[in-house]
Protein backbone atom coordinates (compact mmCIF):
# COMPACT_ATOMS: atom_id res chain seq x y z
CA UNK A 1 0.00 0.00 0.00
CA UNK A 2 2.64 2.51 1.20
CA UNK A 3 5.47 1.37 -1.83
CA UNK A 4 1.90 2.49 -4.26
CA UNK A 5 1.07 5.73 -3.20
CA UNK A 6 4.96 6.28 -3.25
CA UNK A 7 5.04 5.53 -6.66
CA UNK A 8 5.11 8.82 -9.00
CA UNK A 9 2.07 9.30 -11.03
CA UNK A 10 4.19 11.20 -13.30
CA UNK A 11 5.54 11.09 -16.51
CA UNK A 12 9.44 10.94 -16.40
CA UNK A 13 10.57 12.63 -19.20
CA UNK A 14 13.87 11.10 -21.14
CA UNK A 15 17.40 13.00 -20.32
CA UNK A 16 17.44 16.58 -22.54
CA UNK A 17 21.60 15.90 -23.40
CA UNK A 18 22.18 18.72 -25.15
CA UNK A 19 20.51 20.91 -22.35
CA UNK A 20 22.96 18.75 -20.44
CA UNK A 21 26.19 19.68 -22.18
CA UNK A 22 25.41 23.30 -22.33
CA UNK A 23 25.16 23.44 -18.60
CA UNK A 24 28.52 21.76 -18.46
CA UNK A 25 29.83 24.05 -21.08
CA UNK A 26 28.78 26.92 -18.94
CA UNK A 27 30.36 25.64 -16.00
CA UNK A 28 33.56 25.21 -18.33
CA UNK A 29 33.35 28.73 -19.37
CA UNK A 30 32.58 29.92 -15.57
CA UNK A 31 35.90 27.84 -14.67
CA UNK A 32 38.12 29.28 -17.04
CA UNK A 33 37.33 32.49 -16.30
CA UNK A 34 38.12 31.92 -12.89
CA UNK A 35 41.61 30.38 -13.22
CA UNK A 36 42.20 33.04 -15.88
CA UNK A 37 41.84 35.73 -13.02
CA UNK A 38 43.78 33.28 -10.38
CA UNK A 39 46.82 33.90 -12.78
CA UNK A 40 46.32 37.45 -14.01
CA UNK A 41 46.37 37.69 -9.38
CA UNK A 42 50.20 36.33 -9.50
CA UNK A 43 51.64 37.76 -13.33
CA UNK A 44 50.22 41.33 -13.94
CA UNK A 45 51.32 44.55 -12.07
CA UNK A 46 48.86 45.24 -9.46
CA UNK A 47 46.95 48.85 -10.71
CA UNK A 48 44.12 50.47 -11.96
CA UNK A 49 43.96 47.90 -15.22
CA UNK A 50 44.34 44.66 -13.48
CA UNK A 51 41.73 45.81 -11.36
CA UNK A 52 39.39 47.10 -14.18
CA UNK A 53 39.82 43.52 -15.79
CA UNK A 54 38.89 41.56 -12.22
CA UNK A 55 35.83 43.60 -12.14
CA UNK A 56 35.10 42.85 -15.73
CA UNK A 57 35.70 39.19 -15.78
CA UNK A 58 33.19 38.77 -13.06
CA UNK A 59 30.48 40.91 -14.60
CA UNK A 60 31.12 38.64 -17.30
CA UNK A 61 31.10 35.44 -14.53
CA UNK A 62 27.57 37.05 -13.18
CA UNK A 63 25.95 37.50 -16.36
CA UNK A 64 26.83 33.57 -17.04
CA UNK A 65 25.30 32.64 -13.78
CA UNK A 66 22.04 34.57 -14.23
CA UNK A 67 21.17 34.06 -17.67
CA UNK A 68 22.01 30.36 -17.96
CA UNK A 69 21.78 28.60 -14.23
CA UNK A 70 19.25 31.14 -12.96
CA UNK A 71 17.27 31.38 -16.68
CA UNK A 72 16.89 34.89 -16.50
CA UNK A 73 17.08 34.44 -20.57
CA UNK A 74 14.32 32.52 -20.61
CA UNK A 75 11.78 34.75 -18.73
CA UNK A 76 9.41 37.20 -20.43
CA UNK A 77 11.24 40.21 -21.50
CA UNK A 78 9.20 42.41 -18.76
CA UNK A 79 10.27 40.00 -16.10
CA UNK A 80 13.85 40.19 -17.48
CA UNK A 81 13.93 44.10 -17.55
CA UNK A 82 12.33 44.59 -13.87
CA UNK A 83 15.13 42.50 -12.62
CA UNK A 84 18.24 44.17 -14.77
CA UNK A 85 16.79 47.86 -15.04
CA UNK A 86 16.93 48.22 -11.03
CA UNK A 87 20.72 47.30 -10.89
CA UNK A 88 21.23 50.73 -12.60
CA UNK A 89 21.04 52.15 -9.14
CA UNK A 90 24.21 50.31 -7.98
CA UNK A 91 26.19 51.79 -11.14
CA UNK A 92 25.55 55.61 -9.40
CA UNK A 93 26.07 54.05 -5.64
CA UNK A 94 30.02 52.88 -6.82
CA UNK A 95 30.69 56.05 -8.61
CA UNK A 96 29.36 57.84 -5.30
CA UNK A 97 30.81 55.61 -2.78
CA UNK A 98 34.09 55.27 -4.53
CA UNK A 99 34.41 59.46 -5.05
CA UNK A 100 33.65 59.67 -1.09
CA UNK A 101 36.52 57.16 -0.27
CA UNK A 102 39.08 58.85 -2.51
CA UNK A 103 37.78 62.17 -0.81
CA UNK A 104 38.84 60.87 3.02
CA UNK A 105 41.54 59.62 1.38
CA UNK A 106 43.17 62.84 0.08
CA UNK A 107 41.95 64.42 3.64
CA UNK A 108 43.85 61.76 5.46
CA UNK A 109 46.82 61.82 3.88
CA UNK B 1 -21.03 25.71 1.75
CA UNK B 2 -23.70 27.39 -0.47
CA UNK B 3 -23.47 27.65 -4.00
CA UNK B 4 -24.03 31.04 -3.67
CA UNK B 5 -20.71 31.47 -1.96
CA UNK B 6 -17.47 33.34 -3.71
CA UNK B 7 -16.87 32.73 -7.09
CA UNK B 8 -12.98 31.31 -6.12
CA UNK B 9 -14.88 28.62 -4.11
CA UNK B 10 -16.92 27.77 -6.70
CA UNK B 11 -14.81 27.57 -9.61
CA UNK B 12 -12.05 25.01 -9.50
CA UNK B 13 -9.75 26.99 -12.29
CA UNK B 14 -9.30 30.37 -10.73
CA UNK B 15 -10.46 33.12 -12.59
CA UNK B 16 -8.26 35.67 -13.94
CA UNK B 17 -9.60 38.18 -10.59
CA UNK B 18 -9.03 35.16 -8.36
CA UNK B 19 -5.46 34.61 -8.62
CA UNK B 20 -6.19 32.11 -11.53
CA UNK B 21 -3.08 34.13 -13.85
CA UNK B 22 0.41 34.40 -13.57
CA UNK B 23 1.45 38.09 -14.22
CA UNK B 24 4.99 37.70 -16.20
CA UNK B 25 4.62 34.07 -17.04
CA UNK B 26 6.40 33.11 -14.16
CA UNK B 27 4.36 31.55 -10.90
CA UNK B 28 3.70 33.58 -7.47
CA UNK B 29 6.76 31.73 -5.91
CA UNK B 30 8.73 32.17 -8.13
CA UNK B 31 8.06 35.49 -9.31
CA UNK B 32 8.51 36.23 -5.14
CA UNK B 33 11.69 34.39 -5.47
CA UNK B 34 13.30 36.94 -7.97
CA UNK B 35 12.08 40.16 -6.01
CA UNK B 36 13.18 39.09 -2.66
CA UNK B 37 16.72 37.79 -4.66
CA UNK B 38 16.59 42.08 -5.86
CA UNK B 39 16.70 43.22 -2.36
CA UNK B 40 19.38 40.95 -1.91
CA UNK B 41 21.66 42.26 -4.33
CA UNK B 42 20.94 45.63 -3.04
CA UNK B 43 22.41 44.38 0.22
CA UNK B 44 24.92 42.62 -0.61
CA UNK B 45 25.93 45.03 -2.83
CA UNK B 46 25.62 47.94 -0.40
CA UNK B 47 28.00 45.84 1.47
CA UNK B 48 30.68 45.31 -0.97
CA UNK B 49 30.45 49.14 -2.71
CA UNK B 50 31.59 49.93 1.35
CA UNK B 51 34.16 47.58 1.11
CA UNK B 52 35.38 49.13 -1.77
CA UNK B 53 34.95 52.68 -0.40
CA UNK B 54 36.55 51.77 2.97
CA UNK B 55 39.42 50.33 1.06
CA UNK B 56 40.29 53.46 -1.51
CA UNK B 57 40.22 55.28 2.25
CA UNK B 58 43.21 53.87 3.17
CA UNK B 59 47.02 53.79 1.59
CA UNK B 60 47.59 50.49 -0.79
CA UNK B 61 50.88 48.92 0.15
CA UNK B 62 53.27 49.94 -2.08
CA UNK B 63 56.66 47.82 -1.22
CA UNK B 64 57.92 45.01 -2.62
CA UNK B 65 55.52 41.79 -2.01
CA UNK B 66 58.14 39.90 -0.04
CA UNK B 67 58.99 42.56 2.24
CA UNK B 68 55.27 43.36 3.25
CA UNK B 69 54.46 43.39 6.89
CA UNK B 70 50.88 43.85 8.33
CA UNK B 71 50.28 47.66 10.17
CA UNK B 72 47.21 49.33 10.58
CA UNK B 73 48.99 52.11 8.46
CA UNK B 74 47.85 50.52 5.21
CA UNK B 75 45.81 48.01 3.08
CA UNK B 76 47.04 44.39 2.95
CA UNK B 77 47.55 42.68 -0.18
CA UNK B 78 45.17 39.95 0.29
CA UNK B 79 47.32 37.30 -1.57
CA UNK B 80 49.98 37.71 1.36
CA UNK B 81 46.74 37.45 4.15
CA UNK B 82 44.69 34.50 2.54
CA UNK B 83 48.04 32.02 2.18
CA UNK B 84 47.31 29.13 4.42
CA UNK B 85 46.21 25.66 3.44
CA UNK B 86 45.00 23.33 5.89
CA UNK B 87 47.17 20.34 7.70
CA UNK B 88 50.38 21.89 5.97
CA UNK B 89 51.47 24.55 8.59
CA UNK B 90 53.58 27.29 7.77
CA UNK B 91 54.03 26.78 3.58
CA UNK B 92 53.22 29.78 1.65
CA UNK B 93 50.28 29.10 -0.28
CA UNK B 94 48.81 32.27 -1.66
CA UNK B 95 44.93 32.13 -2.76
CA UNK B 96 45.24 28.23 -3.16
CA UNK B 97 42.43 27.89 -0.46
CA UNK B 98 39.96 29.95 -1.17
CA UNK B 99 40.51 28.84 -5.06
CA UNK B 100 39.42 25.68 -3.61
CA UNK B 101 36.44 26.78 -2.26
CA UNK B 102 35.68 29.03 -5.14
CA UNK B 103 35.82 25.72 -6.83
CA UNK B 104 33.68 23.80 -4.83
CA UNK B 105 30.33 26.62 -4.82
CA UNK B 106 30.71 26.62 -8.44
CA UNK B 107 30.48 22.93 -8.63
CA UNK B 108 27.95 22.67 -6.44
CA UNK B 109 25.86 25.34 -8.49
CA UNK B 110 26.58 22.93 -11.28
CA UNK B 111 24.57 20.13 -9.63
CA UNK B 112 22.06 22.50 -8.30
CA UNK B 113 21.14 23.32 -11.83
CA UNK B 114 21.51 20.02 -13.05
CA UNK B 115 18.94 19.31 -10.79
CA UNK B 116 16.66 22.02 -11.46
CA UNK B 117 16.93 20.10 -15.19
CA UNK B 118 15.97 16.75 -13.53
CA UNK B 119 13.35 18.16 -11.56
CA UNK B 120 11.61 19.73 -15.20
CA UNK B 121 11.55 16.13 -16.04
CA UNK B 122 9.61 14.72 -13.04
CA UNK B 123 12.62 12.94 -12.44
CA UNK B 124 12.72 11.95 -9.36
CA UNK B 125 16.05 9.54 -8.86
CA UNK B 126 17.78 12.62 -10.81
CA UNK B 127 16.50 14.78 -8.17
CA UNK B 128 17.43 13.24 -5.05
CA UNK B 129 21.21 12.43 -6.67
CA UNK B 130 21.84 16.02 -7.91
CA UNK B 131 20.66 17.45 -4.68
CA UNK B 132 22.49 15.78 -2.55
CA UNK B 133 25.92 16.38 -4.20
CA UNK B 134 24.68 20.13 -3.75
CA UNK B 135 24.10 19.78 -0.07
CA UNK B 136 27.61 18.31 -0.10
CA UNK B 137 29.02 20.75 -1.86
CA UNK B 138 27.66 23.81 -0.05
CA UNK B 139 28.28 21.50 3.80
CA UNK B 140 31.85 21.60 2.39
CA UNK B 141 32.39 25.40 1.57
CA UNK B 142 30.83 26.17 5.05
CA UNK B 143 33.84 23.41 6.89
CA UNK B 144 36.11 25.02 4.18
CA UNK B 145 34.86 28.73 5.38
CA UNK B 146 34.94 28.01 9.08
CA UNK B 147 38.53 27.16 8.75
CA UNK B 148 39.23 30.15 7.02
CA UNK B 149 37.79 32.30 9.83
CA UNK B 150 39.27 29.96 12.47
CA UNK B 151 43.02 30.45 10.44
CA UNK B 152 42.05 34.61 10.15
CA UNK B 153 40.91 34.86 14.13
CA UNK B 154 44.09 33.02 15.04
CA UNK B 155 46.70 34.50 12.94
CA UNK B 156 50.37 33.77 11.64
CA UNK B 157 53.38 32.58 14.01
CA UNK B 158 54.91 36.06 13.69
CA UNK B 159 51.84 38.42 14.18
CA UNK B 160 53.08 42.31 13.71
CA UNK B 161 53.42 44.90 16.12
CA UNK B 162 50.70 47.56 15.92
CA UNK B 163 50.13 50.93 17.28
CA UNK B 164 46.51 51.10 18.86
CA UNK B 165 43.95 52.51 21.10
CA UNK B 166 43.16 49.23 22.49
CA UNK B 167 40.03 48.26 24.93
CA UNK B 168 40.72 50.17 27.73
CA UNK B 169 40.92 52.86 25.88
CA UNK B 170 44.66 53.47 25.79
CA UNK B 171 47.46 53.55 23.17
CA UNK B 172 49.49 51.00 22.86
CA UNK B 173 52.34 49.54 20.99
CA UNK B 174 52.36 45.65 21.20
CA UNK B 175 52.70 42.35 19.33
CA UNK B 176 49.26 41.41 17.96
CA UNK B 177 48.38 37.71 16.82
CA UNK B 178 45.47 37.12 14.67
CA UNK B 179 42.12 39.40 14.40
CA UNK B 180 39.19 40.34 16.32
CA UNK B 181 36.88 43.23 15.65
CA UNK B 182 39.00 46.01 17.53
CA UNK B 183 42.58 45.10 16.12
CA UNK B 184 43.93 43.19 13.71
CA UNK B 185 47.76 41.67 12.59
CA UNK B 186 46.86 42.30 9.21
CA UNK B 187 46.02 45.91 8.66
CA UNK B 188 43.66 48.90 9.74
CA UNK B 189 40.58 48.06 12.56
CA UNK B 190 38.69 48.04 9.56
CA UNK B 191 39.50 44.92 7.65
CA UNK B 192 38.88 42.90 9.68
CA UNK B 193 35.70 44.12 10.75
CA UNK B 194 34.73 43.95 6.69
CA UNK B 195 35.96 40.35 6.44
CA UNK B 196 34.18 39.37 9.36
CA UNK B 197 31.13 41.18 8.32
CA UNK B 198 30.42 40.21 4.78
CA UNK B 199 31.85 36.88 4.42
CA UNK B 200 29.62 36.26 7.74
CA UNK B 201 26.54 37.41 6.06
CA UNK B 202 27.39 35.34 2.93
CA UNK B 203 27.94 32.68 5.11
CA UNK B 204 24.71 33.18 7.19
CA UNK B 205 23.47 32.71 3.26
CA UNK B 206 25.05 29.38 2.48
CA UNK B 207 24.10 27.93 5.65
CA UNK B 208 20.28 28.70 4.88
CA UNK B 209 21.10 27.39 1.49
CA UNK B 210 22.10 24.26 3.17
CA UNK B 211 19.09 24.20 5.07
CA UNK B 212 16.56 24.61 2.48
CA UNK B 213 18.48 22.44 0.17
CA UNK B 214 17.76 19.68 2.82
CA UNK B 215 14.03 20.21 3.14
CA UNK B 216 14.32 20.27 -0.45
CA UNK B 217 16.01 16.76 -0.41
CA UNK B 218 13.60 15.12 1.61
CA UNK B 219 10.78 16.42 0.14
CA UNK B 220 11.37 15.19 -2.88
CA UNK B 221 13.08 11.77 -1.67
CA UNK B 222 9.75 10.76 0.02
CA UNK B 223 7.61 11.64 -3.10
CA UNK B 224 5.40 15.00 -1.82
CA UNK B 225 6.75 16.81 -5.57
CA UNK B 226 5.46 14.27 -7.32
CA UNK B 227 1.92 13.95 -5.56
CA UNK B 228 2.15 17.63 -5.97
CA UNK B 229 2.22 17.39 -9.91
CA UNK B 230 5.40 19.61 -10.24
CA UNK B 231 8.66 20.16 -9.03
CA UNK B 232 8.62 23.79 -8.94
CA UNK B 233 10.23 24.14 -5.56
CA UNK B 234 13.14 22.32 -6.69
CA UNK B 235 13.71 25.47 -9.60
CA UNK B 236 12.65 28.02 -6.32
CA UNK B 237 15.55 26.86 -4.18
CA UNK B 238 18.42 26.72 -6.66
CA UNK B 239 17.36 30.19 -7.79
CA UNK B 240 18.47 31.25 -4.00
CA UNK B 241 21.49 28.71 -4.64
CA UNK B 242 22.66 30.47 -7.65
CA UNK B 243 22.39 33.82 -5.82
CA UNK B 244 24.61 32.35 -2.69
CA UNK B 245 27.27 31.19 -5.59
CA UNK B 246 26.37 34.99 -7.63
CA UNK B 247 27.47 36.67 -4.46
CA UNK B 248 30.64 34.52 -3.77
CA UNK B 249 31.89 35.77 -7.13
CA UNK B 250 31.78 39.36 -6.29
CA UNK B 251 33.16 38.52 -2.66
CA UNK B 252 36.61 36.44 -4.12
CA UNK B 253 37.21 39.60 -6.67
CA UNK B 254 36.93 42.43 -4.06
CA UNK B 255 38.11 40.32 -1.11
CA UNK B 256 40.91 38.43 -2.65
CA UNK B 257 41.95 39.49 -5.86
CA UNK B 258 41.88 43.27 -5.48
Amino acid sequence: MEIQQNKSTLEVHPRNEEKIKKIWKTAGILLAITVAEFIMAFTMERGLLLYFLFIALTIWKARYIMLEFMHLGDEVKPLFYSIIVPLIFLVWLLIALAKEGSEIFMMRW
Amino acid sequence: MSAHSTAIGVSSKRGIWGGGNEPLKASYGKLMMWFFLLSDIFTFAAFLITYLSIRVSYPAYAGPAGDFVGSNEYWPVPELVFDAIPFVHGIHAPLVFVGIMTFILISSSVTMVLAVEAGHRNDRNDVVKWLLWTILGGATFLGCQAWEWNHFIHGTDGGSTLTYINSMNTLVTELVHGANLNVNEYGPASFAQLFFFITGFHGFHVTIGVFLLFLCFYQAAVGIYDRRGHYEMVEKIGLYWHFVDLVWVFVFTLFYLI
